[in-house]
This record gives structure tokens, C-alpha cells and sequence, in this order.
């Protein structure tokens, strides 16, 4: 297996894009990491796109040729694949990429993440996210994205006697590093009582307790450490690991709602593909689409044992100068959460800090940095590790 | 002998007060129940129409007593959830005895589920089947503002009906039927239209007085002769009126007198009754059960409980009182949108 | 959903009937054609099995999103029920205010409509919950 490297990295501010449309996007953040490698166009060997929701929100499909089309590469005829594991549909894509570079069959390929959802109307909004959980026996009966995490929540609650306030500490950590971040979609700071009053979205969570409705696209080129060493001398990112586990995609399938099994799996490979363990990372970057799976995926990627998490979240663990920065990018809740792009976007903001590139939010000397990203309610979960050469 | 081998009822949640609808369409309270004998009446849930409650009530006689041979259904309702597309089929899928039977629906106001029974009664003495079906239910429907919003209710009864173990035998019935134009809803319309002071003498009470009569005359019996009497409920005060008339005592119609507390379930009203009555019937009980249907017909039968109630499982089942009394209250804006009478927009 | 998605699965939505795996015994709902603990021993053997209606609240949530089916119930009780026959149901929780709901409440399982295609489309009936 070759050592795979991230040499560009790029992406479009996340939020309320009312002037692009989806071939927009994704142009603008494709065309930015490839600026970013200082490579061409010709050079591009094979494209991979994380997309969720673009057949049932706008019905487009085919969104790889697309791609490929308007970012100018169709007259390469190079291909293109999109690649759809729910709103781990980013981090999924760039799994792929990474498979392909690592086994020879494509030296340099461009792996972008893009998701345009103001286009969907409002009211269907629920139903198109709705799309990653079970649509026949959780979506049919009423259940929801929402409502899933909301039921997750109030379980561990009872099974750890956790604290409402500890699951708020993710919002709010969130909102502070997004606050210093010139491509989050919301930039406000956040109190814990903010969370608490917010509107209910599904009891026990509020607004303030789950991810926005973002449109934005994310984009890294990604090549041999042979190929990088040509063109750099310095900010090449290695991936030390790319792992994906599944899990039974309904919460009712599963023994246990507390903890993610393909999360534990995940990270358990990525540990070892890295052979790195959970206090070597520097940084991590979460799937806090709702606040309780951010919450439990610090346990289940093995920062803190099960029903600890708010234990240390409310000493300050996650905040920039602490042991374990948590989401400098702003994560899902701030930065924002256009689906298919921010497993992507959470690996672009790990290359700019791994680069020491992140401005205000830069954690301090950074060596290694864990992404996760998760589809639906846990139903995958994508794990990976970076490290700065 | 034909008659009930089991029974069960439902009644929805949910229960509107008649000094909320007199409030809002300022009308006096009092008027109302010293002029209906209605206090309160049940409201079906946003999610409950006559096919859930059809297959409750089924539900409930089932788990009393689990039938397999079943021949036929039959659900009489004045509020099939579908114009044209059998509520009776549904009924016979979630209750597993699809496909090997037969279905349909009646409707015949409030008298499509005695209907239905005496179609069933007449099919198992024919040999045609071992058991059969009998439901009447309805989630009928009342202009707003109109007197019949009081009492225009949901609930429904199921009996399955055969020759051996029964635990009532249905020794006759008796119909008369006339075209007497007393209450009616024309296809497509939300909402039914009725004859005012006409519902009273022309209708409800000629047929029920001459069936009662002719099914006494018939059974060569007297009102003492029975244990419980069981009329249509339009409202309180006709069953009582009727009773009264005829020669029944407060005390043999209190039982299955209902609709003071949950309104009229049109299908399901006398039926409804009568399963309350069943509730706590004895063995050599009889009982007379008359039911009407605007349009106008009504069915009279004759009741006699067998020894086989000793060893029924009647409490498998929520008794009807305990239907009735378990009740939650709501007020007229939910019972609007439940009722589905606030105008939506796209 | 469309006509056929619905109707194939009437007996599961109407009457609870999942499998069970004839190997390990272990009981499915909603119903799966392999069994993934027994995998290939499982394969064509899996058998129809009706679960008895009762179970208890195992996890529940009140939903607040505005979703057009569910406009009418909002705010609805969404749970997952563990059945006594073993599976956990998604199912809504319904005739309960959502003060009176606790985990380990049982429950039994009751015939509604869940969702209308439109107002002159197809009824979609299925389960739901009431308190005991």
C-alpha cells in the first residue's frame, strides 16, 4: 500500500448560498484545492464526490459527471464517481480516494464533498435528511433525524444519570471556535443557558442543540507522497489511517443506543492503522450534527470512558489551549453542515491547522488530527487521521 | 342456537364537554343537557377513523376469544374513510383472516351494524359459515354549530357471531323498514343534514315502539319479562322516552345507556349499549336490543344469555364503563383540529 | 409512498409479524431474510412470526419539527418500544399527554393511521402506541 497524501486542500464558506447553485459550489471549492496543490487540471486522474441528497432534494443525480463537466475536466474524460453514505457521504468519498491512490490504480485524484439544501423547500427539508435514517420502519412511523438523536439522548441520560447542561458543553464549544472562523456559517458565541432556552426541536434537544441547514462544497487533491515531494517542500499532510465501519442503520436494530458501535470500530482500526492511540491526537474534529453524537463519540473514539465525557467537558476539556481541542473549524453546529460536504470540509480545516494556516482558531503546535464523520444516527461512522510530514 | 360467541368495543380517548361547544357558539349549556341528556361525547383521535376503531373493537372481542373459522366481516358505518374501497377489507387484513373470506361494507345511519349482524345471523344458520363478523362503528360527523355537533360522536362494537360455545343466543329479530327521510347526507358533502323535530314521531320513534312491540308480541313477552333494555341512542332523552313508552324501568335501561357520556356513535350506539350490558349480564338474562337507522329502519332482536358467560373471559378486554370513564378531556380548538374543521393551507 | 411500497408490507405494519431465526432463535422485527448472527444456517429458514402486542418504553422523545405528515399531532411522542417478544419497534406513542411518559412505561401496540398520500390518495395505516 503507497503512503497517500493531501497536498490542496479548499472549500466555500458554509452557509445560506441563495446565488449558487450545486455546480457552483462544487467548481469554487474544487478549483481552490487544485489552486492550493499547485498542480493542473491534466493532471487530475480521477474525481470522487461525496453527495448526499442532490436526487431526492433538487433531482439531479449524476453528479460526478457533472462535476467533472463544469470543474473542466470532462474533456479529460477522466472519471468521475459520486459517492453517497449519508451525511457521511464526504468523509465516504475521500475514503475511496484514498483507497484508489494507496493502490496504485490513480496516482492523483480530486475527492470534494458538495451539498446545495436552500434549494430544497422548507417543509421538506425533515423528510430529505430523514433519507439516512430508516425510511420504511423509523421515517414511516414519524421518527426523524432529530427525534433519533433526541431518543439517544434522553437513554444515555437515564443509563449515565448525565446531566442535560453536560451534553450542552458541544454547542457551545463549537460556537466559540466557529466565532473565529471566516468560513463558518454562524459566527455567534453561545452560553450553556442559550442551549438550555433555545426552542425544542425534539425533547430534550433545542435548536441550538442541532446543526444548521448549510449549502457549501469542500474539496482536497490527493496523490503520492512520490508525486508531493516533486511539487512541496513542506504542508504535505499524510493520511496515517482511513477507516469505515457500519452499523444496523435504525437505533431499534441496535443493544445498545448509547454508544456508537461503528464509531468504536472505526476508530479501533484507525488507531491501529495508525498505531497511534486516542492521547496522541492533537485535535479532533466531530460529527456534532446534534450535540449527544458529538458527546458520545468522544467516548466511543476513546478520549474518555462511557458516561464521562460531560464530566470533562464541564472541567474544560475541548476548548483551543486544552488537552483536547474539539472542533477548531466551529464543527457540524457552527461551521455548518452541508451533508456531503463537511466530512470533507472537516478534513480541510485539519489540513489548515496541521499547516498552522488556522489563524485565530490554530491549535497550538498540532502533530496529529482525527476527523469523524457519521451518516444518519451512527449507522457509519468514517475515521481519519492526518498527520503533517 | 345462533348467537354471540364474543364481543369487544372501543371508544376513543379523547371527550368534548357540552359547555365547550355551547361556548362557542353561544348557545346555553343547561338548554342542552336538560334537552339532549348529553354531558359529554368522545372525539377520535387526528389518527382514528372507522376502520381503526372497527379493528379495536375486533381486537378486543378477539382477545376474549380468539375465533380462527371465520367466514365473513362485515363493518356497517356511516363514516367509511373511503367512498368507494372497503373498510371491512382492512378489518379482515389486521386482524388476519384475510383471505379466505368474504367482506363488505353496510350503511344504513345508525343501524348498519345490526345490519350487518342479522346478514351474519342468517349466513351461519344457513351453513354458509361456522362464524361471522358483525361490526358497526362510525366517526360521524356534525355541522359545526348544529344542534348534532353535541352529540355526533365515535366508537364502534364488533360481535362474532355463530351457532356453538355462545355466550348470548340471539332467539329473534324483527325488522320494519319505510323510506322516511329524516336525516341523510348527499355524496360528497362533509356534513349531514337532518329534519329537525321530524327525527322524532315520524322516525325514531314509530319504528322503535313498533319493532319493540312486534318483538315482544313475536317472544310472547312483556318489558318485566326482561333483565336489560337497549334502544338507539340519539341522544338521552329518545332511549329513555322510548323505554318509558313502552313499559322499561330507569333500572333496565341504565346499563346500556351510554350516550349521556360519549355522544352518539351512529353504528355503534345501540350495539355499543348492548356490549356494556354483556359487560355484566348473567346466565337466563334477557335482553331486548332495538336499533335505528334514518332512512328509516329499525331492528329489534331478543336476547337470552347462556351459561357460557361463566367461563368467558370478559375482563381479557376493557369493559365499556371503563371505556367510557377513562376519558381525557379536550378543549374546542383541539377537538377543531382533530376533527379536521380548521381550513389548511396548501 | 407508492401503492405497492405500502402494500407489500400490510401483515408486518397491521399485525406485527416479523421472523424469527429457526438456529438461534432470536426474533425480528421489522422482519429480515438473514439472520446476522446465524448468517448462512439461517438463509430460506427464516420463519413468519407474530409478536404479541405489548412491550415497554425503552427510549421516547417529544417532536417539535414541523414535518406535513405529522401536522395535525405536533407535538408527538416518538418512542422505541421493547417488545416482550424481544425486538425494539420505532413507533409513535399516542391518547398520552408527554408529562405521563417515562422510560420502562409499558405499552401496547394499537392500529391508527399513520399518514394519508393526500386528502384524496391512499389511507397508510400501521402501529402505534398506547400506555397500558
Amino acid at each position: 500500500m503507497r503512503d497517500v497524501v493531501i497536498i490542496g486542500a479548499g472549500q466555500t464558506k458554509f452557509g445560506e448560498h441563495w446565488e449558487k447553485s450545486l455546480r457552483e459550489l462544487a467548481v469554487e471549492a474544487g478549483l481552490r484545492a487544485i489552486e492550493d496543490a499547485g498542480i493542473y487540471s491534466k493532471d487530475i486522474d480521477a474525481i470522487y464526490g461525496g453527495n448526499m441528497s442532490a436526487g431526492s432534494s433538487t433531482f439531479q443525480d449524476n453528479i460526478g459527471t457533472l462535476i467533472a463537466d463544469f470543474t473542466g475536466l470532462a474533456i479529460n474524460n477522466i472519471p468521475a464517481i459520486r459517492v453517497e453514505n449519508g451525511s457521511a457521504s464526504g468523509a465516504a468519498a475521500l475514503h475511496e480516494g484514498f483507497i484508489a491512490v494507496a493502490s496504485g490504480i490513480y496516482d492523483t485524484v480530486l475527492v470534494g464533498g458538495v451539498e446545495k439544501l436552500t434549494d430544497v423547500p422548507m417543509e421538506n427539508i425533515t423528510d430529505v435528511i430523514s433519507g439516512e435514517i430508516d425510511r420504511e420502519w423509523e421515517a414511516f412511523n414519524g421518527s426523524t433525524l432529530a427525534a433519533s438523536a433526541a431518543m439517544i439522548a434522553r437513554r444515555y441520560m437515564y443509563e449515565y444519570n448525565a446531566k442535560r447542561e453536560h451534553i450542552a458543553h458541544i454547542p457551545v464549544i463549537s460556537h466559540r471556535h466557529g466565532s473565529l472562523n471566516p468560513y463558518a456559517h454562524y459566527k455567534n458565541t453561545i452560553k450553556i443557558e442559550d442551549v438550555l432556552n433555545s426552542t425544542i426541536v425534539a425533547d430534550p434537544l433545542t435548536m441550538l442543540d442541532c446543526a444548521p441547514i448549510s449549502d457549501g462544497a469542500s474539496a482536497v487533491i490527493l496523490t503520492t507522497m512520490e508525486n508531493a515531494k516533486k511539487l512541496k517542500n513542506d504542508g504535505i499532510v499524510r493520511i496515517k489511517a482511513s477507516t469505515l465501519a457500519s452499523d444496523f442503520i435504525s437505533l431499534h436494530s441496535r443493544d445498545n443506543i448509547t454508544s456508537f458501535r461503528s464509531t468504536i470500530e472505526a476508530s479501533r482500526k484507525a488507531y491501529k492503522m495508525a498505531k497511534l492511540e486516542p492521547k496522541d491526537i492533537s485535535f479532533v474534529e466531530l460529527h456534532d450534527a446534534y450535540s449527544i453524537f458529538g458527546m458520545i463519540a468522544l467516548e466511543d473514539l476513546g478520549f474518555f470512558r462511557k458516561g464521562e465525557a460531560g464530566k470533562y467537558l464541564e472541567e474544560g476539556y475541548g476548548n483551543l489551549d486544552s488537552k483536547l481541542p474539539i472542533n477548531p473549524s466551529g464543527g457540524l453546529k457552527a461551521k455548518g453542515h452541508p451533508l456531503g460536504a463537511t466530512g470533507v470540509g472537516q478534513v480541510v480545516e485539519s489540513v489548515f491547522q496541521l499547516r498552522k494556516q488556522a489563524d485565530k482558531r490554530q491549535v497550538s503546535d498540532p502533530r496529529y488530527a482525527l476527523t469523524h464523520s457519521m451518516s444518519g444516527a451512527g449507522g457509519s461512522s468514517i475515521i481519519h487521521i492526518l498527520e503533517v510530514v | 342456537m345462533v348467537g354471540i360467541v364474543s364481543y369487544g368495543s372501543y371508544i376513543p380517548k379523547w371527550r368534548i364537554k357540552v359547555e365547550e361547544i355551547a361556548r362557542v357558539w353561544g348557545e346555553d349549556p343547561e338548554d342542552i343537557k336538560n334537552g339532549l341528556f348529553i354531558y359529554s361525547k368522545s372525539v377520535p383521535g387526528p389518527d382514528e377513523d372507522t376502520a381503526t376503531i372497527s379493528v379495536e373493537a375486533l381486537r378486543n372481542a378477539l382477545s376474549r376469544k380468539r375465533i380462527n373459522d371465520v367466514g365473513a366481516i362485515y363493518v356497517g358505518s356511516e363514516s367509511h374513510p373511503y367512498a368507494v374501497k372497503p373498510t371491512a377489507t382492512i378489518v379482515a387484513e389486521a386482524t388476519g383472516f384475510s383471505p379466505n373470506i368474504t367482506a363488505a361494507d353496510f350503511e344504513f345511519a345508525c343501524k348498519a351494524g345490526t345490519a350487518a349482524m342479522q346478514t351474519v345471523m342468517g349466513m351461519v344458520k344457513a351453513g354458509m359459515i361456522r362464524h361471522g363478523i358483525a361490526i358497526g362503528a362510525d366517526t360521524s360527523q356534525g355541522a359545526p354549530g348544529d344542534a348534532l355537533e353535541y352529540s355526533a360522536s365515535a366508537g364502534g362494537t364488533a360481535f362474532i357471531i355463530g351457532e356453538k360455545d355462545t355466550i348470548a343466543e340471539i332467539k329473534a329479530t324483527y325488522s320494519i323498514t319505510t323510506d322516511t327521510p329524516d336525516f341523510w347526507r348527499r355524496e360528497g358533502q362533509d356534513y349531514p343534514r337532518h329534519g329537525g323535530r321530524f327525527t322524532g314521531e315520524p322516525a325514531y320513534f314509530r319504528h322503535i315502539l313498533e319493532t319493540s312491540k312486534k318483538i315482544m308480541e313475536l317472544m310472547k313477552t312483556k318489558p318485566e319479562d326482561y333483565s336489560y333494555a337497549v334502544f338507539h341512542q340519539p341522544n338521552g332523552k329518545f332511549p329513555s322516552r322510548a323505554a318509558k313508552t313502552l313499559g322499561f324501568k330507569e333500572s333496565q335501561i341504565k346499563q346500556g345507556l351510554i350516550v349521556p357520556y360519549i355522544g352518539n356513535t351512529y353504528s355503534g350506539s345501540m350495539i355499543t349499549g348492548l356490549s356494556a350490558i354483556l359487560d355484566i349480564a348473567k346466565p337466563g338474562d334477557r335482553i331486548l336490543a332495538v336499533s335505528f337507522g334514518s332512512g328509516a329502519g329499525s331492528d329489534a332482536f331478543h336476547i337470552e344469555v347462556t351459561d357460557g358467560i361463566e367461563n368467558y373471559p370478559r375482563e381479557n378486554a376493557p369493559d365499556v364503563w371503563k371505556q367510557i370513564n377513562s376519558g381525557k378531556f379536550i378543549d374546542y380548538a383541539i377537538y377543531a383540529k382533530f376533527k379536521g374543521k380548521i381550513k389548511m393551507g396548501e | 409512498m407508492t401503492i405497492p411500497r405500502f402494500w407489500r408490507e400490510f401483515e408486518h405494519r397491521y399485525r406485527l409479524i416479523g421472523t424469527k431465526c429457526p438456529s438461534c432463535g432470536r426474533v425480528y422485527f421489522p422482519p429480515r431474510d438473514v439472520c446476522p448472527y446465524c448468517h448462512r444456517e439461517s438463509v430460506g429458514k427464516m420463519q413468519k412470526y407474530e409478536l404479541k402486542n405489548t412491550g415497554k418504553i425503552y427510549s421516547f422523545t417529544v417532536v417539535y419539527q414541523d414535518i406535513p405528515d405529522f401536522k395535525e399531532l405536533k407535538p408527538y411522542i416518538m418512542a422505541i418500544v421493547e417488545m416482550d417478544d424481544g425486538p425494539k419497534i420505532t413507533g409513535q406513542i399516542v391518547d398520552a399527554s408527554p408529562e405521563e411518559i417515562k422510560i420502562g412505561m409499558p405499552v401496547k401496540a394499537v392500529f391508527r393511521r399513520i399518514r394519508e398520500e393526500s386528502p384524496s390518495g391512499i389511507i397508510e395505516y400501521g402501529y402505534k402506541f398506547v400506555p397500558i
